[in-house]
């Protein structure tokens, strides 16, 4: 730090008033730093903000009952967005219902179980980089991945349309095929592997934090690895975990991409009676709506928009309440 | 304690999702069964897929058939049309949007898949040439000079490099995504086969960043589907096309009568012969042809001349199949679509 060295050669000034104004300038250098921090803060506040009002003054006047409950239409005051509301809340909760175990299991396996044996060691890192690495691929990638592994099954059992093996007939709500299809769970697993590496590794975060010094007291007291993960590690970590899993899940609602090449529906009826059947998702519609030429239809969009965030909302608002349940009563 | 509470929390998601499940099924069932006594007996599935910008029309032709066949569920999607295509020569669709003729290669596939199909034209989409509503000088512009503002390697930087009278402002130009229907469309005409067109523009998938763009563009011009400039004609101003028989501007009429050649595409729907011959296709077929006219219209595309679509339920009845868009070699059928659809 050039700014600490109190003796500058070229200035004839006494050391002691060098001294002051170093700590002038130091001072000031804090200043500015804060403020370029505040300011970035307040920006970023404010264009959110700017966004939000907007979609809101768009999107205000067609928000209503009707609005819930109606299919999509191509007269504006008619359109609604009830079959993608209900298809995201059936994907996202079946995302969640995949995503979570699977996620927190992992980042348990890894944080909670680390071989010993130099070579199973060496998996462990790679499966780490991988998982890593994985956080930063695009949303569509893997829409493209789950067309060909859940959707197709590789073609291993027929296409979709005559599937080769059946539970069921599609009348009944626990109709199963095999390949999958296009349907609800094709789009939740697809959605599971966008959200897996947030799961894992804001999990993973949150064992982390638990001190080690709790896990060798109850290792002390002769208990299993098990016993030590089930009752002390993943209670005291649930909270951390539950804030991982709430920004996977936004992201998991939010996301187009995938669900335009799982299911590609835009308009559609009916609500899914199955985990077969076909859906559509909010953002799909959504996108659908702004790209319209009508004007009328972007305040629809608008409205859409309001929907989500309040979907959005109401799931961080749970997942925040198991959050504050867990912490109140570990301390 | 502790893993009661963990077993806890997985029971409650367990739970939630229980709760979404019921109620859905609960709703649906209770919508049904008011619908169910004014029911039409028809009942089944029609998938349908393809082009966005065919999708409007789709759309509102499931809307009105959803009115007075509510057993029937129709979905549509937007996949695009090559990708719509895709799924179709998959037999994965009964119907298929397309926002240009079957090509080549796509008509192999769904051959190899023994899928045949019937082609029929639903409507016209004008590709209409916009400029800022302050742009007092440019009203028509050739096709020449359309060739040479487009055509890659262009030298003109401002609309003086267009006609000598004209200003010196820049040229600012906004195109729809190369990736879009409307722009192979353009650069098929403009450009043909061989050349390509420039690539410093301004390109948005979304057109109507497109209009917002010219409209706050002095020297702006543009490219878009004439549905998207009916919806702005108070904030855009449209330039008329000169082909040789003088400048034509873009409206309802000079786009169904042809006059405003060459910027008037045919959009399509593609039936699977097989489909064609399942009750609910046949009648939303006939539905799509009887209706599709004034919902055409509604939506902010042309519709086609009568003759045509009494020539495509002609087709559409006698289950004529095949792509009438490709010679017997494969080649590509070029022309007006009531010179090249028979």
């Amino acid at each position: 730090m050039s700014t600490l060295t109190p003796v500058n050669a070229t200035a004839p000034q006494t050391p002691r008033v060098n001294d002051a104004r170093a700590a002038k300038k130091r001072f000031l250098k804090n200043r500015l730093f804060e403020l370029a921090c505040s300011l970035g803060a307040w920006a970023s506040l404010l264009i959110l903000l700017t966004l939000l009002t907007a979609t809101f003054v768009q999107g205000f006047e067609h928000l209503g009952w009707h609005f819930l409950v109606q299919p999509p239409s191509r007269r504006p005051d008619r359109a609604g967005i009830y079959p993608a509301l209900i298809g995201s809340i059936w994907v996202c909760a079946t995302c969640a219902v995949f995503a979570l175990p699977v996620g927190v299991g992992t980042a348990i396996l890894l944080e909670e179980y680390k071989p010993k044996h130099p070579a199973l060691r060496k998996l462990h890192d790679v499966i780490q980089l991988n998982i890593t690495n994985l956080a930063g691929v695009p949303s569509i990638v893997y829409g493209i991945l789950g067309m060909t592994v859940f959707v197709q099954m590789f073609g291993l059992f027929g296409s979709a349309l005559e599937p080769q093996f059946t539970i069921g007939t599609p009348g009944d709500w626990y109709y199963l095929q095999l390949p999958f299809g296009r349907g609800v769970l094709a789009g939740a697993l697809t959605l599971m592997l966008v959200v897996l590496p947030i799961v894992i590794i804001s999990a993973q975060e949150a064992l982390r934090a638990v001190p080690n010094s709790l896990r060798n007291g109850v290792l002390a007291l002769g208990a299993t690895n098990w016993q030590m993960v089930a009752k002390m590690t993943l209670p005291a970590a649930i909270p951390g975990i539950m804030t991982g899993s709430i920004l996977a899940m936004s992201r998991a609602i939010g996301e187009a991409a995938p669900i335009l090449v799982i299911a590609g529906i835009v308009y559609i009826t009916f609500t899914p009676q199955h985990l077969m059947d076909d859906f559509t998702a909010m953002p799909l519609q959504i996108y659908d709506w702004s790209s319209r030429p009508q004007d009328e239809f972007h305040r629809v969009a608008a409205a859409g928009i309001i929907v989500l965030l309040a979907l959005l909302l109401s799931f961080n608002a749970l997942a925040i309440l198991i959050r504050q349940k867990f912490q109140t009563r570990l301390q | 304690m502790t893993s009661n509470r963990v077993w806890s929390v997985l029971g409650l998601v367990v739970m939630g999702y229980a709760v979404t499940l019921g109620t859905d099924d609960a709703f649906a069932a209770e919508s049904s069964k008011a619908t169910a006594p004014n029911a039409a007996s028809l009942a089944g599935v029609i998938r349908i897929d393809g082009s966005s910008t065919v999708y409007p029309i789709t759309e509102a032709v499931a809307e009105e058939f959803g009115q007075a066949y509510p057993r029937v569920r129709v979905t549509v999607g937007i996949s695009g049309t090559g990708g719509g295509f895709k799924r179709f020569a998959a037999a994965e669709t009964d119907i298929s949007d397309a926002s240009r003729p079957i090509k080549q290669p796509e008509a192999e596939v769904a051959k190899t898949n023994s899928v045949a199909y019937i082609e029929i034209p639903i409507a016209f989409d004008g590709l209409t040439i916009v400029v800022n509503k302050a742009n007092t000088w440019c009203s028509d512009l050739t096709l020449d000079e359309i060739k040479k503002i487009f055509i890659a390697g262009s030298a003109v930087r401002s609309w003086k490099d267009i006609r000598p009278d004209w200003p010196d402002t820049p040229l600012k130009i906004y195109a729809p995504g190369t990736d879009s229907g409307t722009f192979d469309y353009f650069k098929e005409v403009v450009a043909g086969d061989q050349a390509a067109i420039r690539s410093d523009m301004s390109v948005s998938e979304d057109d109507n960043v497109l209009v917002r763009g010219v409209e706050g563009e002095k020297g702006g011009l543009g490219f878009f589907g004439c549905a998207y400039y009916f919806e702005n004609k108070d904030k855009l101003k449209a330039v008329a096309v000169d082909a040789g028989k003088g400048p034509i501007l873009p409206t309802h009429q000079t786009i169904e009568d042809g006059t405003y050649a060459p910027f008037s595409r045919p959009l399509f729907i593609y039936v699977n012969a097989k489909s064609a011959d399942r009750p609910e296709v046949k009648a939303f077929v006939e539905y799509y042809l009887a209706h599709g006219p004034q919902l055409v219209e509604e939506v902010g595309y042309v519709k086609l001349p009568a003759e045509i679509t009494a020539r495509a339920l002609k087709n559409f009845q006698q289950r004529r199949q095949g792509t009438q868009f490709l010679d017997d070699r494969g080649e590509k059928r070029h022309g007006p679509l009531a010179e090249v659809y028979r």
